[in-house]
């Protein structure tokens, strides 16, 4: 037998076995996942891939989920996000910011598949668009840091100057400051998402500098381990609970859940109610989810932190509620007044009190 | 007893050889890496090398796509293969990069929303010469001070990294992008946009521009004086200079080119695929770019097929994990194999293999 003549022959029978699977495969939903990192980063992708085994999870054979991890934002996006959708997904999540314009610009082009995009603002009639309210989750968080901190310095590694970031630190200050008027933030921005090396050089600077409390909005456990071999420092989770790092340093813990959103989309999907929506979700649907507070932290403060935590899924709480004034001293919230959430989406300064200057 | 025979002279048959021997290598040993995996070989082999080019679903889309990824690889390598033959190294491509994307989008942007058609001719220029600007800096370092320009151009990618990190939060970020970084889409403007030259075709006029390179590099390093005295000067240095070659005029043309080829990439990659400046707007290209170099032989024409190959095994590896859910890692692997292959199949342009007694010398 000849080599073209095998390699004819192999392709026919694979051919013949993928219009086998193509024919069963036509009543399954197919849903689609476009990830930033890889999904064992521990971070922002993993609970995303747990977000699409609950899909697995919830509909079993009715679904086909596939996802594409690695993809840069930008250029290899739009073809990753069109490839999704030429070999038939119904519906597909884009899951990081840069997502964006690639994500419009081929919804354009598909007009029967369903898209959702994590965290953008830009929606089309099959374009939704979903996101967390971490900033719940930060003001436990600061609640937390700001009773147990001894040497009242506050080590906060960022990522970029966003207002999903800067509400972060915002939400995570005023509640630090509310039970601890002595507390200092000092911020390094990291310019990154994920980036173990980097986050570990910023968590080490951090302690240097005095810090006994380093809260992160990077996705890695660098700053835990770091932390860690410090020793006498406290951490918070980020993104996924991080839970090797328990009882200390990660005493708490901002869990991003997506399985609930994921298994409803879906469902809408393979029911046809699917429609174009802007979800916002909090600690309340389950969304945010506020990993187990460790025996490292005084009982009290944790029935404290608790207390907050219902008081936030109940809706009667609201962590931005005045007064309260922006850095430069002018006035923000009136007292008993709470942030709308435009003023929210698009924050872009800090509050009064916390010290340098976001980059602009 | 094997051993290895030294062969009088580099075997020409070999030199063609070696890249289809090293892909079926990685044909196999990837396939048993598939298999281990548990995912089916044959299957994983025929997306990854068939399906972009043939698959009746999918092929008018990604056939394209072939072009668009490997045109920013052809136009990169071409230039870093020129400098490679003279003994130059210029491992910065990927800054140049980046570079010429910004200078090309500042200059387009600051026309905003000007409809003029100069604006993206000036875009071009501006792109080239954003890239040569960046490798003239290792350029004049090392002919006036003797420094390395492998570190040199090397460090400053992350240098030109933090520019574009900058950019796209202050100088460049898009007034209207609600405080996100990110510089206005320069696609969905239609002054700037670097559009398909036949719609469908992947052809923009970054790959139009890769074409034209590589005839352009065939012509000087095989009929101009110029080529050769690049090459002279790779090949034995201490000749050269008796031949009158100036070896600092050499290392400015080299790494100029270079970057101009860089940046002019950069430039058409923001203008039309990516869209916009963005923090990390910048995918490996530069780097990638260098592995294309060496796959083709710094010959050309086996530059623009292994900018080919390259982008089939990205664009094939991507509808691996989509349709078999291979993992990611296991596609940069199978990228790597063909790598190692190749080098490691060279030896047999230079060696023989004999296989029993050594011949009495």
């Amino acid at each position: 037998m000849t080599f073209t003549k095998l390699l004819t022959s192999a392709a026919m029978a694979i051919g013949l076995a993928s219009a086998a699977v193509a024919g069963s495969h036509a009543e399954k939903t197919k849903v689609g996942f476009i990830y930033v990192g890889p999904v064992g980063d521990g971070g922002w992708t993993y609970e995303h891939d747990q977000g699409r085994k609950a899909v697995v999870e919830a509909y079993g054979d009715k679904v086909e989920t596939v996802y594409q991890e690695n993809v840069p934002e930008g250029a290899d996006a739009v073809r990753a996000i069109t490839q999704m959708a030429l070999t038939g997904a119904d519906i597909i999540f884009t899951t990081s910011f840069g997502y964006m314009d690639p994500t419009i610009e081929v919804a354009a082009k598909f007009p029967d598949v369903k898209f959702e995009h994590a965290t953008g603002y830009k929606r089309a009639d099959n374009v939704s668009t979903y996101s967390a309210r971490f900033y719940e989750g930060r003001a436990i968080q600061g609640h937390i840091a700001g009773k147990m901190t001894k040497t009242n310095k506050i080590g906060y590694i960022a990522s970029f100057p966003i207002p999903e970031v800067i509400r972060g630190i915002n939400a995570a200050y005023i509640h630090a400051k509310k039970v601890n008027p002595d507390v200092e933030f000092s911020i390094i921005w990291a310019y990154t998402w994920f980036d173990p090396a980097k986050e570990a050089d910023a968590a080490r600077a951090l302690i240097e500098n005095g810090a006994d409390v380093v809260l992160q909005h990077t996705d890695s456990t660098a700053p835990q381990a770091a932390a860690a071999e410090a020793g006498g420092v406290i951490t918070f989770g980020q993104a996924s609970d991080m839970g090797e790092y328990a009882p200390m340093p990660r005493v708490s813990s901002i869990i991003d859940n997506w399985g609930p959103y994921y298994v409803q989309q879906v469902g809408r999907v393979m029911d046809g109610t699917w429609e174009s929506v802007d979800t916002w979700d909090g600690i309340a649907p389950g969304m945010v989810g506020i990993g187990e507070i460790s025996d490292a932290v005084p009982a009290d403060v944790k029935a404290e932190a608790l207390a907050m935590k219902d008081a936030i899924a109940a809706g009667e709480y609201h962590p931005f509620t005045g007064p309260l004034k922006k850095q430069d001293g002018s006035d923000w919230l009136a007292a008993g007044e709470t942030a709308s959430d435009g003023d929210l989406l698009g924050m872009g300064f800090y509050v009064e009190g916390l010290t340098g200057d976001v980059p602009n | 007893m094997i051993r290895l025979e030294k062969r009088p002279q580099p075997s020409k048959i070999w030199t063609v050889m070696t890249p289809v021997l090293a892909v079926f290598l990685t044909m196999i040993i990837g396939g048993v890496m598939f298999a281990i995996l548990g995912k089916p070989p044959l299957e994983a082999i025929r997306t990854i090398f068939w399906d972009p080019l043939f698959n009746a679903q999918f092929a008018s889309y990604t056939r394209p796509q072939l072009l668009v990824k490997a045109g920013p690889l052809i136009l990169i390598a071409i230039g870093l293969s020129i400098g490679f033959r003279a003994g130059i190294w210029n491992i910065g491509a990927e800054g140049q990069y980046i570079m010429g994307a910004i200078f090309g989008a500042a200059a387009g942007l600051a026309f905003y929303p000007s409809d003029s058609f100069l604006i993206f001719p000036l875009m071009i220029m501006a792109g080239a010469f954003g890239g040569f600007v960046w490798a003239m800096i290792p350029a004049i370092l090392r002919t006036a001070f003797r420094t390395n320009e492998i570190l040199v151009s090397l460090m400053l990618v992350y240098v030109a990294e933090a520019v574009l990190a900058s950019v796209s939060q202050n100088l460049l970020r898009n007034p209207e992008g609600m405080g996100f970084p990110g510089s206005r889409n320069l696609s969905q403007w239609d002054a700037s946009a670097n559009r398909e030259i036949i719609a469908n075709s992947g052809m923009h006029w970054g790959v139009l521009t890769a074409f034209v390179a590589v005839i352009f590099a065939y012509v000087l390093m095989t009929r101009h004086i110029q080529g050769f005295n690049i090459r002279l000067t790779g090949e034995a240095p201490r000749a050269a200079r008796f031949a009158g070659v100036m070896p600092a005029r050499i290392v400015i043309f080299c790494l100029g080119l270079s970057g101009m080829l860089a940046g002019m990439a950069g430039l058409f990659e923001v203008a039309g695929p990516a869209g916009q400046i963005s923090i990390d707007f910048n995918s490996g290209y530069g780097f990638t770019a260098i592995i294309v170099a060496f796959l083709g032989r710094l010959h050309p024409v086996g530059i623009l097929l292994a900018g080919l190959l390259m982008a089939l095994t990205y664009i094939g590896g991507e509808l691996a994990q989509l349709m078999l859910g291979v993992p990611g890692a296991s596609i940069q692997l199978f990228q790597g194999m063909l790598l190692f292959f190749l080098l490691a199949t060279d030896v047999f342009i230079n060696f023989r293999l004999r296989i029993g007694q050594a011949e009495a010398a």
